[in-house]
């Protein structure tokens, strides 16, 4: 058998910290062969990134190698210097960022930033870069090469900057391509299209791939072999298929679980102990009355025939009754966010109306509705709960600004006891109260960012893709909460996210959104099952599909339905 | 419930103030010049209050020695052209230094962070008036803007420290708009105007503090340069008189005496003056991972 192209043996990293050194990775052993595609799956806090940063030699300050071996190719990378090591990155080894914006110099147009990547590795001169940038740039299937050569970051859209990415990392057709969450932030179909690109380029070049992810259907579907880590310790490994269908290990199953796919209930992505403890739900509801209902709902920008003009929403109209909850699924740039912010009156509108209660709240101007009656019957929950705490305030500061905000005149003690009564309710353990943001996990976040939201027991809550930055065992738990919330409180949700299968978990009617318009509603089960537009159907068809694993999905559910 | 009320807010609370001063604690070890600089901070500010008590000489009282004594032991830093004591001189001087810069510094930090969270928070006309007026500002050079204002106003120790507010606003409101306008659409922000706060309320509530520590870096530097501003007037003949002890006013004395060989007429008011510097210098760093809450593990 020919040597791996990589071989890692008990590698280990530590990383000095305020508290003494932490072990990042422990011991950790894995092969990568030529040709192989390698997925790396695990939840924040994994090391799985620690890892690729060991291996390209770009561990921060703090970090530093412990112990073990990284070969490459049959050198000992550990004990190379930092001057062959800037050689062998890009050359030998490429790797591509989860932010693909960020990856890029934004003062730079991007065909001289692979260009560059050309020459700094001798495989052009200055006069021959342009033409084999170009070329990249074509092999990434960026249409109108020539033209896109000149443009800069700012001026290409995610997906682009992530194909641009992906030229310079393989502009010198290095034989190893580690790629980090590249497609965490975008949407579904661009996340197909680059994906499919990684994978042709990939096999073109007869080059080996580490995909590190936190989605495990998207590893199964695009690699040959997975490897499942946790807390720096290697959980399992195996090809994606056995490991997909007849996972060993406890945390795995449970990764698989918390996973949504097609045909899972709220409830299945628990773990069997969650599930024992989590409330039995009611039957669904009849919704009632309608709540809110938007009629023909207009935003534009700029000024009509100015070079800035853009129509971000028009005409849309919709009901939500109480107690429903509405999904609305659309890519980036489809007008879903303008229209939330529009119902949450964060946003004026251009046209159009937004009865809520009874009350035409689009006449009220944004700026004044602070101090409006109804602005804690209207709440929402943000997509990124790091961004949406204020960093200098603790959680029960945070739980508790709208209570003195919105009922100025509750006593102080009322307050304190409303706020522990809101964190039990979203499971926040008492004594985290005192802590600020950037102490506390994701999940933790997500959590005070919903009790700050239901603390005005609004009737609409608006759910703006509130797991997209979570992991999947932390996206189970706090789906079920939300669940839970919704028939407790009698709240009715908006919940908006780019993701279908993770919308029709929650929501009883779903609305697809493209260019600002309705492309097609109905119930949740036929946008599912027979979608009536093209759009719909390729949204449903970008969501990777791992190597047989319907068949195994299906008896897994039949198996639980008769346990019920 | 009730009972459970009572719990989270005594215990823990009392334990962030004790984290508090780990917090300090880890700050300085962690950085051996922020120790350093803190406690050379509290050095001069010890200087400035018990200084004029603890004095050898009357600061402004001549004939104390004979004149032009070199250092010695009855004289550290030995006696001017008066027969005035340096020494007592050089320490009472610290106060009014310090007060000066510690005013003219909280006067253009207050006004230019107001004029720079409403240009970064409002934008448009706000932000165009107020950019121009501290562009205008800035297109003089500021020490001869600092003089120009002195001299016209009147000469006294009030317009000392509003020359000096008045050339550091710029600096302020322009950081303060530049770290507003990045937080204005921030999660946190909307999330605030969810809750129900008033444009002003999330504008000075949630935004402003979140661009102290950036802030803070500024100030300390600004206190260094607001104390060079003022020596230099009064060098100048601008602000203080004498003979009331001042470090600018003392190497505008003593620099006479240079070419006769009496250095320390300026060596010690400048080396006053140079440590004073200093020390705000080094201390913003240390000063922005205090208030940094990100830095408190």
């Amino acid at each position: 058998m020919t040597p791996p192209l990589l071989d890692i043996q008990r590698l280990s990293v530590d990383f000095a910290t305020r508290r003494g050194t932490v072990r990042a990775i422990d011991s950790i052993s894995l092969s990568v062969a030529k040709g192989e595609t390698l997925g790396i799956v695990g939840e924040s806090g994994s090391g799985k990134s620690v890892t690729s940063y060991a291996v390209m030699n770009i561990l921060d300050r703090a970090g530093k190698i412990a112990g073990g071996k990284i070969s490459y190719g049959g050198m000992s990378m550990h004990k190379i210097s930092e001057r062959d090591m800037r050689d062998i990155r890009g050359r030998e080894i490429s790797m591509i960022f989860q932010n693909p914006r960020a990856a890029l110099n934004p003062i730079r147009k991007v065909g001289q930033q692979i260009a560059d990547v050309l020459v700094q590795h001798n495989q052009a001169t200055r006069a021959t870069g342009r033409a084999k940038a170009i070329e990249m740039l074509l092999a990434v299937k960026i249409k109108d090469a020539e033209k896109r050569y000149e443009a800069y970051p700012f001026e290409l859209s995610g997906g682009m900057c992530q194909r641009v990415v992906i030229a310079m990392a393989l502009a010198c057709k290095p034989q190893l391509l580690i790629a980090d969450e590249p497609t965490t932030g975008l949407d579904v179909t661009t996340q197909k299209a680059v994906m499919d690109l990684i994978t042709e380029l990939t096999a073109k070049f007869n080059m080996s791939t580490i995909l590190i992810t936190h989605d495990l259907g998207l590893a199964a579907a695009y690699c040959d072999r997975l490897l499942v880590m946790e807390k720096g310790h290697v959980v399992e490994q195996n090809t994606s298929e056995a490991l997909f269908n007849s996972p060993q290990k406890a945390y795995t199953k449970q990764l698989l679980n918390a996973t949504p796919h097609r045909d899972s209930y709220v409830r299945d992505l628990l773990t069997p102990e969650q599930q024992a403890q989590a409330l039995a739900l009611p039957a669904s509801t009849e919704p009632g009355a309608a709540l809110l209902s938007v009629k023909s709902l207009k935003k534009e920008f700029g000024k009509p025939g100015s070079g800035h003009h853009h129509v971000a929403v028009r005409d849309l109209s919709f009901d939500i009754r109480k107690g429903e909850s509405l999904g609305l699924v659309g890519e980036s740039g489809c007008g879903k966010s303008t229209t939330s912010s529009m119902i949450m009156r964060l946003l004026d509108t251009t046209e159009g109306s937004i009865e809520f209660l009874g009350q035409d709240i689009a006449a009220i101007p944004a700026k004044q509705f602070a101090r409006h009656a109804l602005r804690g019957k209207l709440q929402m929950v943000f997509q990124d709960p790091t961004d949406s705490l204020n960093p200098r305030w603790s959680a029960e500061r945070s739980i508790v600004d709208p209570l003195l905000r919105l009922s100025p005149d509750m006593p102080a003690a009322d307050r304190q006891a409303r706020v522990l009564e809101l964190a039990s309710l979203v499971g926040l353990p008492v004594e985290l109260l005192n802590r600020f943001p950037h102490q506390l996990s994701g999940g933790q976040k997500a959590r005070v960012g919903i009790a700050r939201a239901v603390a005005m027991e609004p009737e609409l809550l608006i759910l703006d893709e509130p797991t997209a930055a979570l992991d999947v065992s932390v996206q189970a738990v706090v789906l079920n909460l939300l669940e839970d919330l919704k028939h407790r409180l009698g709240m009715s949700y908006l919940f908006i996210s780019h993701d279908l299968n993770v919308v029709r978990l929650l929501c009883d009617r779903i609305i697809v959104m493209q260019h600002g318009e309705i492309v097609e509603q109905g119930h949740a089960h036929e946008i599912m099952d027979t979608p009536k537009t093209d759009y719909t159907r390729s949204l449903l068809a970008a969501i990777p599909h791992p190597p047989a694993a319907d068949a195994s999905i299906t008896g897994n559910t039949e198996l639980q339905d008769g346990a019920l | 419930m009730s009972n459970l009320a009572i719990t989270p807010s005594t215990a823990p609370r009392a334990q962030t103030r004790e984290g508090y001063w780990h917090h300090l604690r880890y700050i300085m070890a962690e950085n051996p010049l922020t120790g350093i600089s803190f406690g050379l901070f509290f050095g001069l500010i010890a200087v400035a209050i018990f200084g004029p008590y603890l004095v050898p000489f009357d600061p402004v009282a001549t004939g104390v020695g004979p004149a032009l004594q070199p250092p010695g032991v009855s004289h550290w830093f030995g006696t001017d052209h008066l027969g005035r004591d340096v020494f007592s001189r050089v320490v009472v001087a610290t106060r009014l230094d310090l007060l000066i810069s510690v005013s003219a510094v909280t006067l253009s930090f207050v006004f230019g962070s107001i004029i720079g969270c409403f240009a970064g928070y409002f934008g448009g006309w706000t932000d165009r008036i107020s950019g121009r007026l501290m562009d205008t500002i800035m297109a003089f050079p500021l020490f001869v803007l600092a003089m120009g204002i002195v001299a016209a106003a009147g000469n006294s120790i009030e317009n000392i420290v509003y020359a000096t507010a008045i050339i550091n606003l710029p600096f302020y409101a322009r950081m303060a708009r530049a770290e507003v306008s990045i937080r204005r659409n921030a999660g946190f922000v909307q999330a605030a105007r969810l809750s129900g706060n008033s444009e002003l309320r999330v504008l000075f509530g949630h935004i402003f503090p979140n661009t102290l520590p950036p802030m803070m870096v500024q100030i300390s530097l600004n206190m260094g340069w607001a104390i060079l501003n003022a020596a230099g007037l009064s060098f100048i003949g601008l602000g203080v008189q004498p003979p009331m002890p001042e470090w600018g006013i003392l190497v505008a004395e003593g620099a006479n005496f240079i070419i006769s060989g009496e250095w320390w007429l300026v060596v010690f008011p400048g080396m006053a003056l140079m440590l004073a510097v200093f020390t705000f210098n080094l201390i913003g760093d240390g000063l922005r991972d205090l208030v940094d809450p990100q830095r408190r593990t």
